[in-house]
């Protein structure tokens, strides 16, 4: 009998074209994402080398991370920013890959998208240029982020050159409390594994949290794999995948969908299946989660304090420690609760989902964002923010006082017009702390929608379960 | 591509740990659609103040290290965004090579592609050979690939791995792509064995 497989060996094998002598495979690309930022240089090179894409039909392109999340009806005012849209459109054009526009309502994040319109499917290997394609591992493919020159490789050649990576388990065990989120859930992995705990993995999420997750709060935790070092996360495929994949547009019908699901039904890890490094956490023991520094791993509960370099014995870390301090201007022992913010941001590939909004709407119902505080809603799709607007939730984040935003990557990373200004203070949903990512001298602190509409709402960094 | 054989340069020290690419170079420098002429972003935060001056006391605006072609660093360097243009600045300003303890995964990768070589070496050593760095350019540290050495000031070698299909990239400058090509036959097998699966339904146009 074969050795027991991973849900990676299984994808992994399916998609190996050829093994070279020294152990580097050829592997099979099935979906290839592409945005405006990292793909223009790559469709460069293909014309400079007189060469084609190997699968226009296999390939989707939109326009995300630098694109106005204001009204886009006339077009785009910025010209660097609009000459990389026009470029993307020109570039889908001469080569035949299919294209959402700007202004079409599917448009969006890259990430969102994908698996929204059923182009992301279990066992599938999928790519991008952009390092949170790990998002589409929730449905249980293989996805990861590349470079440009790797773009460049996937369309002329719909391969890769890899080398298999090493499987992590992280296992969560037990159920979150309330207010204990996905995001919660990976936010702690990434403190306790650190963000190079997962460099050269790839991450498989399980456990009894996870599976009682819904695909939003899959995404979420897959995205965020990147954060922990590894390219890709992963979650077995199971009924909650299947039911949310049936009936999107461009996955499989009818027959086929039978046919595909038994297929995908094959995928999970097999029992006994070996992981080279396993982590267990429980769920129960979760609180909501706030990042305190410039790195994601830089994360406590909400009822915690930001912790005293003096206590750390390594000289480099607590350097390190003692910058993020003075950029994020935190003082050690200060709590993190009440702790004033400028600026909430809710939107991002990690959490611009209509399950997010839905459960910062939940929070916003009634209320008002504190007096100063700006508040920024960017749904992560077209399709998100029409059906927020059909549920009456716009109208609870303008109500509230927050602005109502065109889909885009936007506040996450700083690339459009939606930026911090220096010395700002922003409880944001996304994915990133670092300096400056949110605008050159912006801090950022990370948590869940749930928690952003809390501190929208008092003003300050808030335990949302105390909210009454 | 530039093959990469080796390199006599002066080795720039930034011992900082989780060199995000953001920090390489941020989001704002994005939106051109070469890849050149990034090198005057590098660092971007670092090395200038708000007023666009340059900022003295960073190592890269220093003399002789405004002429490294070497970095050396700490862990977990080029962690974040996939985003090429990291390696882009640095080949821009003229790094070549990268020293540090370990690497994130895709930045790695990226630098192969544009001939730069990150060399993975103990943290101790990365500290021993930031110190030759401190020395400034009456220490240039040598790299050879072919050998797979770092060649110390006082004329110590170090060893380092390297795989040898990207070894034999570098040296010979290929473009990757020219190789996978040559494996063509055996990606039109694997296709026409899996055309019409229900489970990889072709796009169509939106």
């Amino acid at each position: 009998m074969a050795a027991p497989r991973t849900l990676f060996d299984k994808i992994w094998d399916s998609h190996v074209v050829e093994r070279l002598p020294d152990g580097t495979a050829i592997l099979y690309i099935d979906r290839h994402l592409i945005h405006e930022v990292t793909s223009p240089q790559a469709f460069e090179g293909l014309r400079a080398a007189g060469r084609r894409v190997r699968r226009p039909e296999a390939t989707l392109a939109v326009a995300d991370h630098n694109v106005p999340t204001s009204d886009r009806r006339s077009g785009i005012a910025e010209a660097e920013s609009r000459i990389q849209v026009e470029t993307l459109e020109r570039n889908v054009a001469d080569f035949g890959v299919p294209y959402v526009p700007l202004l079409d309502p599917r448009q969006g994040i890259v990430h969102i998208i994908g698996p929204e319109l059923g182009a992301s499917l279990p066992g599938m290997t999928i790519v991008c240029g952009d390092s949170h394609t790990s998002t589409h591992g929730a449905l249980g493919a293989l996805a990861f982020g590349i470079g440009t020159s790797e773009v460049e490789h996937v369309l002329a050649t719909q391969t890769l050159l890899q080398k298999p990576a090493k499987n992590m388990l992280v296992r969560i065990d037990g159920r979150p409390g309330p207010g204990v989120t996905a995001k919660d859930m990976i936010l702690a992995v990434i403190g306790r594994i650190g963000t190079a705990g997962g460099t050269g993995h790839v991450i498989e999420y399980a456990g009894a949290a996870v599976r009682a997750l819904d695909m939003a709060g899959r995404m979420t935790m897959c995205n965020m794999s990147i954060e922990a070092g590894a390219r890709a996360g992963l979650v077995a495929p199971d009924e909650t995948t299947f039911a949310w994949i049936e009936g999107r547009p461009f996955a499989p019908k009818g027959e086929d969908f039978a046919r595909a699901r038994s297929y995908w039904q094959t995928l999970p890890s097999d029992p006994g299946a070996a992981y080279d490094r396993e982590v267990v956490l429980d769920a129960a023991a979760l609180a909501p989660m706030v990042s305190w520094g410039t790195s994601p791993e830089a994360v406590v509960p909400i009822t915690g304090s930001v912790p005293d370099p003096a206590l750390e014995p390594d000289p480099a870390r607590r350097a390190q420690m003692e910058r993020m301090l003075a950029y994020m201007a935190l003082t050690p022992g200060q709590k993190l609760a009440g702790t004033p913010v400028d600026v909430v941001f809710i939107g991002s590939c990690t959490n611009g989902r209509i399950e997010d909004l839905r459960a910062a709407a939940a929070v916003l119902d009634g209320r008002r964002i504190a007096p100063g505080v700006r508040g920024l809603v960017v749904p992560g799709s077209g399709l998100v923010k029409r059906a927020a607007e059909a549920e009456g939730l716009d109208e609870i984040f303008r109500a509230a006082g927050f602005e109502w935003r065109e889909a885009g990557c936007s506040m996450c990373l700083g690339m459009n017009e939606d930026k911090l200004r220096p010395g700002q203070r922003c409880a944001a949903t996304s994915n990133r702390n670092f300096e400056g990512r949110q605008g050159p001298g912006g801090r950022t602190h990370l948590l869940s929608p749930a928690m952003a509409a809390a501190a929208a709402v008092a003003g300050r960094l808030a335990d949302v379960r105390e909210l009454a | 591509m530039q093959p990469f054989t080796t390199l006599s340069a002066i080795a720039a020290p930034l011992p900082m740990a989780n060199v995000d690419t953001d920090k390489i170079i941020p989001a704002r420098f994005l939106k051109t659609i070469a890849r050149t002429g990034l090198g005057k972003h590098l660092f971007a935060a670092l090395r200038y103040d708000e007023a666009g001056a340059e900022r003295g006391d960073f190592v890269l605006n220093r003399e002789p290290w405004r002429h490294a072609g070497i970095l050396i660093a700490h862990e977990n360097f080029g962690c974040g965004s996939s985003r090429e243009h990291a390696p882009w600045a640095l080949l821009d300003f003229g790094i070549r090579c990268v020293i540090a303890p370990d690497f994130a995964d895709i930045f790695f990768n990226n630098c192969f592609k544009n001939g730069i070589l990150p060399i993975a070496l103990p943290r101790a050593v990365c500290d021993a050979l930031m110190e030759d760095a401190r020395l400034g350019a009456n220490a240039r540290l040598t790299v050879d690939l072919a050998r797979q050495v770092v060649v110390r000031p006082n004329g110590e070698e170090i060893g380092f791995a390297v795989d040898p299909f990207r070894k034999h990239l570098l040296l010979n400058g290929l473009d990757d792509i020219g190789q996978t090509l040559e494996h063509q036959a055996a990606i039109d097998a694997f296709e026409a064995a899996r055309s019409g699966a229900v489970t990889v339904p072709p796009l169509p146009q939106p």
